[in-house]
């Protein structure tokens, strides 16, 4: 795909979206107000795992302002138990806790009133009789566990336990000059919009919808709703003209949704539940990987890579969410941008006592990413090389592709060695150098950071069915309409929720694109879901990808069908014909012409000037499929999982304070390549966005849990994101390799400097501790534990 | 519990109402008076997400008590659009250099940025990173918001020249 | 995150407010502690007294032999006043990291001392400084030590019928070169401090250490001094070399936890390193002129 001649897509053009947050009139859900709104408190379990013994809501249900206390009996009662995925018939997740609590936050009662304050009143009048057992907290031995199971019925702690094997490894590790075996942890963190979820439906009687509005960012979450619900799909309506406050993956509040549409049909009037920030962070199942790596890698005396065992162990929490498919998907690039031959890879998710897991950005690629990228570095450091020269290495050469890995995918396209050696330019590298030096010659510690990586794009669940074969579902696709009234304007749709990735901007230049019209005068609007196209939302870094694709189709054939009126109007055939700016005119005779208007009123009004048996009016559909989509993984699970694969180099530089341990992160140069990029300031916003995600999730970012298992990182004074004062002015520099699958070569970049910046953060923290000969393997790197390293031995007690 | 009769004025308009002493102002503005560009992030005063200017001065809105902004000046981020409906300055800026993503952090930011410019119409790097650091932003890593801040300044001092 | 009802109180005197206050009430002045902990219903009082309308509680005066503040002065206020830039530098620097603009527009110096977090800059830095506060109850006046006054984590010497009226910083007498320094380490800007290390040295005319002050923060109950450490430093010379024998007398005189952000171990070497930098400051300013 050329990206010359573009005339919307790639320029620098404002995000439509914009607007209405600068002035304050983004609607999102807390700002939805329905008359009779009744309010949601949660009563939480204060233990980690107890028997439920009785529940007294007697005294709430006495004060003023309250209309029901709904307990997990009653739930279980009249919802099915949500479905995650697996077949695990004895894991059964309920909105509220059903016999025992299983963590330490765990919803047991849903208070609702008057007001949130009245709610809140009322929870705390509830008594609730626990008998406490005993928790499972470590992963490890929550694995080997046969006593303190999670769920009993389940006869173990394990949720999946799974083994892959792809290509030669048992060969190629014999053949390796060297091996090297380590364990990296990746610390159970996640993105924590500034928006927390919430949940508001309401029951019409009349037409029998349920009426949803959500904070919502979640293939098939009305399914899921209407399933669980046990109600008719297509009699929940998803009000996707929502703002989503921010999401990266996390917004799946499915038990909130499940209690809002339960109580809402049940007390007839709109219910809303909105998380306060201390039950978001303990028990909003919203924490991510929790992820320990022991992997050994195969290697030769010159650098080249030939071969990783993998061993994967992920603490869920208790109920497994989505948890355990972010141990398949980095499948889809298991080898890192490294022509490594063969993989062994061995996959465990385990439940104990902790709040669950939702997809976080990248859908545990970045944990992966780390993974590969401490390989490379420990290799390089076991051979005295430089990390950069055994990256060029391993790198897959630019004219490989699409280059198959061995776990099935093919990479697109690519041209890593090029976009590594942009950043290193952009960061003056040998200078750079000469100033760790220097630093270190002052007595400090520095340490530059160098990490390649792949973001994955474009969805496909097929992930799913390498953990449950079960599950043949192949399809993974995004639907595109838009509609051309009788004036000649122009309407498309989105047919999902938007959480600061701009769509409405990227399906009106990609129209605008197609249709040579103004993206400005193109209304785009977000259908609810009973009037939407298929969609299946945007995860994955997948809508440039997906809803791009499928408007673009959409666009072409609304010019087909205006070439097609305007030949048959002209008296010519089409090829003789030429579209400008929606003016179709006769190549040879350009006075020979019909204005967009006029072919719109044909199309709308006039039938008689139609051609013979087309239909009226100029609207079109499209729904495109994932490029790779649609088999099975074959005898040896090998499949084509994502299809695109963009391209991320980081050249951090740190200083650290060696009495104290607190790193800086002081200059940042990343190289970034997503193919074409439909507007480049939301690519941007998406790469150094995401980049500060892993900068948190590196340095600062935990959800602590005591060995008896109360949780510790409740508010932001304990859990801490990074601010302006953390985050350097990061310079990006770009490069395009076009996809060849796509409307217009765009790939994704909603996950953005997510994918590499931990690994990349980790190099340099790991270079600055070299000199002293110390490493450290865990996320993240605390100031604490970066000091004992630096000093222990070494005290003045 | 009793509740108390309070006169805020909120963006130069005067608003007489009766609370409970324990609403914060976050919670008045948004439900009382239905100011929604006001959002809640954390209720403890910690993501600015509730900043709002008190007789001119940046704040946590989470951290006020409604009752005591009576007889007080409020400015919440509708109050930095023109009285003709057109955005500001400053508002531009924001949206020319994309400085936001999913928009829920941001009118934390206007009126932080808002204070910085009055008092200070040529602000450092350090300036602006002191005025924006009590304001976390989770979309987009600062960058896109410091040259939004920087490019509003630039236009201001043209306006004003 | 709502908080449990109270009722309100807005006094304009200082006696008004004081006879509000008992058991079940508690004082509301910035907010900035307070507020969170109404909305995490861990503070439940019966009523809240707010005394940000009490115009003789806010304020900072130049009283010749000290610099007093009302209890209710704002701590952009402090941090902005020429006066206290001049006279009280190291209570300066110390304001310098308390939390981010915001929430110094509407915190004050009496509610950081009030709330006495035992990591806290406010209270570390009037430690060092010797400072005094004036309390007002129902029996009357009293002034006592912030040393007196700081009793542990989150804990007082302040009765519940007392207000804190006000914080007298002592001016040093004539003749001699006061240096101050004060470090901290915090995960983020703006954090509480894991530990932070507040020192204030005073040379005569020949450069021997007249007094000094070491305090630290985060690192026990309460903000530390540490006597053993002043007593090797007053009235000596004082250089590298002493200081850094002066600050191994640091680790035997605390006792900090583990928590979540650091390790009891992580914050006795820590400790020793920052109250090093902050006295090397502290001298140097001395030596240099500068404060």
């Amino acid at each position: 795909m050329s990206s010359t001649n573009l005339r919307y897509v790639s320029r620098k053009r404002t995000v439509r979206e914009d607007k209405r947050f600068v002035t304050g009139k983004g609607k999102f859900v807390q700002d939805v107000a329905l008359p009779g709104t009744l309010h949601v408190a949660v009563v939480q379990s204060p233990y980690p795992r107890a028997e439920i013994l009785s529940i007294d809501a007697t005294e709430a249900l006495a004060m003023k302002g309250v209309r029901a206390v709904l307990t997990g009996d009653e739930i279980a009662a009249h919802c099915d138990a949500i479905r995650f995925g697996l077949k695990l018939p004895e894991v059964k997740w309920y909105p509220l806790a059903v016999g025992q609590a299983r963590y330490a936050g765990e919803w047991v009662c849903a208070v609702v009133a008057d007001s949130p304050y009245i709610a809140e009143d009322a929870a705390e009048l509830v008594e609730v009789d626990y008998e406490p057992l005993d928790p499972v907290i470590d992963p490890e031995e929550a694995f080997e566990e046969t006593e303190r199971l999670v769920h009993p019925g389940n006869g173990s702690n394990v949720l999946y336990h799974g083994h892959f094997h792809w290509g030669t490894v048992d060969e190629d590790f014999a053949a390796a000059d060297e091996t090297l075996k380590f364990r990296v942890r990746w610390g159970r963190s996640s993105t924590v919009p500034i928006e927390t979820f919430g949940a508001l439906a309401r029951w019409d009687e009349g037409t029998e919808i349920l009426d949803v509005w959500a904070s919502i960012q979640m293939p098939n979450f009305v399914e899921l709703l209407s399933s669980t619900l046990r109600i008719p799909l297509n009699s929940v309506r998803l009000n996707q003209d929502v703002d989503v406050g921010g999401s990266y993956g996390v917004k799946r509040g499915i038990k909130h949704s499940v209690l809002v549409g339960y109580l809402a049909r049940k007390l007839k009037r709109p219910v809303r539940l909105i998380e306060d920030r201390l039950v978001n962070m303990t028990s909003g199942d919203a924490h991510g990987p929790d992820r320990i790596f022991d992997t050994e890698v195969a290697f030769n005396k010159d650098g080249e890579i030939r071969s990783l065992k993998i061993r994967a162990l992920d603490d869920a929490g208790a109920y497994p969410g989505r948890a355990p498919f972010q141990l398949a998907k980095p499948i889809s690039a298991i080898v890192g941008p490294y022509t490594i031959n063969s993989v062994k890879y061995e996959a465990i998710s385990v439940v104990t006592n902790k709040t669950g897991q939702v997809p976080v950005r990248g859908f545990g690629q970045s944990p992966t990413n780390y993974m590969v990228e401490s390989a490379v570095e420990k290799v390089a450091r076991h051979l005295g090389m430089d990390r950069i020269e055994v990256r060029r290495r391993n790198l897959i050469p630019a004219d490989a592709f699409p280059y198959r890995i061995p776990s099935g995918s093919d990479y697109d396209s690519g041209d890593y060695q090029t976009v590594l050696q942009k950043a290193l330019d952009a960061a003056d590298y040998d200078n750079l150098v000469r100033r760790r030096d220097a630093a270190r010659a002052e007595g400090r510690l520095a340490g530059i950071g160098i990490a390649t990586c792949l973001e994955p794009g474009g969805g496909n669940n097929i992930f799913e069915y390498l953990m449950n074969p079960s599950a043949e579902i192949t399809t993974f696709s995004e639907g595109a309409e838009l509609r051309v009234d009788p004036d000649g304007l122009i309407t498309g749709v989105v047919g999902t929720t938007t959480s600061g990735q701009g769509h409405e901007t990227l399906v009106a230049t990609i129209i605008g694109e197609e249709l040579e019209m103004d993206p400005d005068e193109i209304r785009v609007v977000h259908a609810d879901s009973l009037n939407s196209p298929i969609t299946r939302s945007p995860v994955a870094s997948r809508m440039a990808i997906m809803l791009g694709s499928s408007t673009a189709a959409a666009a072409q054939k609304v010019k087909a069908k205006v070439m097609a009126i305007a030949a048959h109007n002209l008296g010519k055939p089409v090829e003789d014909l030429e579209y400008a700016e929606g003016t179709v005119f006769e190549k040879g005779d350009p006075a020979n012409k019909l204005s967009w208007k006029e072919i719109c009123f044909i199309a709308h009004k006039a039938y008689h000037k139609m051609p013979e048996g087309m239909e009226p009016g100029l609207q079109a559909q499209h729904v495109f499929q994932v490029p790779g989509g649609g088999q099975l993984p074959d005898e040896h699970q090998r499949v084509q999982i994502y299809p695109c694969f963009s391209f991320q180099a980081h050249v951090p530089y740190v200083e650290i304070d060696p009495k104290t341990g607190h790193v800086s992160v002081l200059d940042y140069v990343i190289g970034h390549d997503c193919g074409t990029q439909i507007n480049p300031d939301i690519v941007r916003g998406m790469v150094i966005g995401g980049l500060a995600h892993g900068i948190g999730a590196a340095l600062y970012e935990k959800f602590q849990y005591r060995p008896d298992g109360q949780f510790l990182s409740a508010t932001f004074a304990d859990y801490l994101m990074p601010s302006v004062y953390e985050i350097p002015m990061v310079k990006d520099v770009e490069h395009c390799t076009p996809s060849p699958l796509t409307s217009h070569g765009q790939k994704g970049s909603g996950e953005g400097g997510y994918l590499g910046a931990p690994a990349a953060i980790a190099s340099a923290v790991n270079d600055a501790l070299a000199p002293l000969g110390h490493c450290i393997d865990e996320l993240p790197m605390r100031s604490h534990l970066i000091e004992a390293l630096i000093n222990d031995g070494n005290t003045n007690a | 519990m009793s509740t108390l009769e309070i006169t805020v004025s909120v963006n130069g308009n005067s608003y007489t109402e009766t609370v409970e002493p324990r609403v914060t102002l976050v919670d008045f503005l948004r439900d009382k008076l239905a100011l929604t560009g006001t959002h809640i992030g954390c209720e403890h005063g910690v993501c600015g997400a509730c900043s709002v200017l008190l007789d001119g001065v940046p704040i946590r809105s989470c951290l006020m008590l409604a009752v005591q902004a009576d007889g007080r000046e409020v400015t919440t981020v509708e109050g930095l659009t023109q009285e003709d409906g057109t955005p500001g300055i400053l508002q531009d800026a924001f949206r020319d250099a994309h400085a936001m993503q999913c928009g829920y952090c941001i009118p934390g930011m206007l009126i932080a940025s808002e204070a910085l410019l009055r008092d200070n119409p040529d602000p450092t790097l350090d300036d602006i990173r002191e005025a924006i650091g009590g304001n976390i932003c989770r979309c987009t890593g600062y960058v896109q918001i410091i040259e939004a801040i920087q490019l509003a300044a630039e236009r201001l001092r043209e306006a004003n020249r | 995150m709502k908080p449990a009802p109270f009722e309100y109180a807005r006094p304009t005197t200082i006696d008004e407010a004081v006879a509000l206050l008992d058991d079940d009430s508690v004082v509301i002045a910035g907010g900035q502690t307070l507020v969170p902990m109404l909305a995490m219903r861990m503070a439940r009082p019966d009523r809240v007294v707010d005394i940000n309308n009490i115009p003789e509680l806010a304020g900072i005066a130049d009283k010749g032999t000290e610099i007093v503040i009302g209890a209710a002065t704002r701590q952009v206020d402090v941090l902005n006043s020429a006066l206290v830039a001049e006279k009280l530098p190291l209570l300066r620097k110390a304001i310098s990291f308390v939390g981010h603009t915001q929430t110094r527009n509407r915190g004050t110096v009496g509610g950081s001392l009030a709330h006495a977090d035992p990591a806290a800059e406010i209270p570390l830095a009037s430690l060092a400084m010797d400072a005094e506060v004036t309390l007002r109850g129902s029996g009357g006046e009293r002034r006592i030590s912030v040393d007196e006054f700081l009793v542990g984590p989150m804990m007082t010497a302040r009765e519940p019928d007392e207000l804190i009226v006000s914080l007298h910083y002592a001016l040093a007498p004539a003749g001699g070169r006061v240096g101050t320094g004060f470090h901290e380490v915090s995960e983020r800007h703006g954090d509480f401090a894991m530990v932070a290390a507040a020192a204030r040295i005073e040379l005569d005319s020949g450069g021997t250490c007249r007094t000094v002050a070491l305090a630290l923060a985060g690192v026990d109950a309460r903000a530390m001094r540490i006597p053993a450490l002043e007593a090797m430093l007053a009235g000596q010379k004082v250089d590298a070399a002493l200081l850094s024998r002066a600050v191994a007398e640091i680790p035997g005189a605390i006792d900090p936890g583990d928590d979540q952000h650091a390790t009891a171990a992580y914050r006795r070497r820590v400790a020793v390193a920052l109250s090093e930098r902050a006295l090397a400051d502290a001298l140097r300013n001395a030596e240099g002129g500068a404060a």
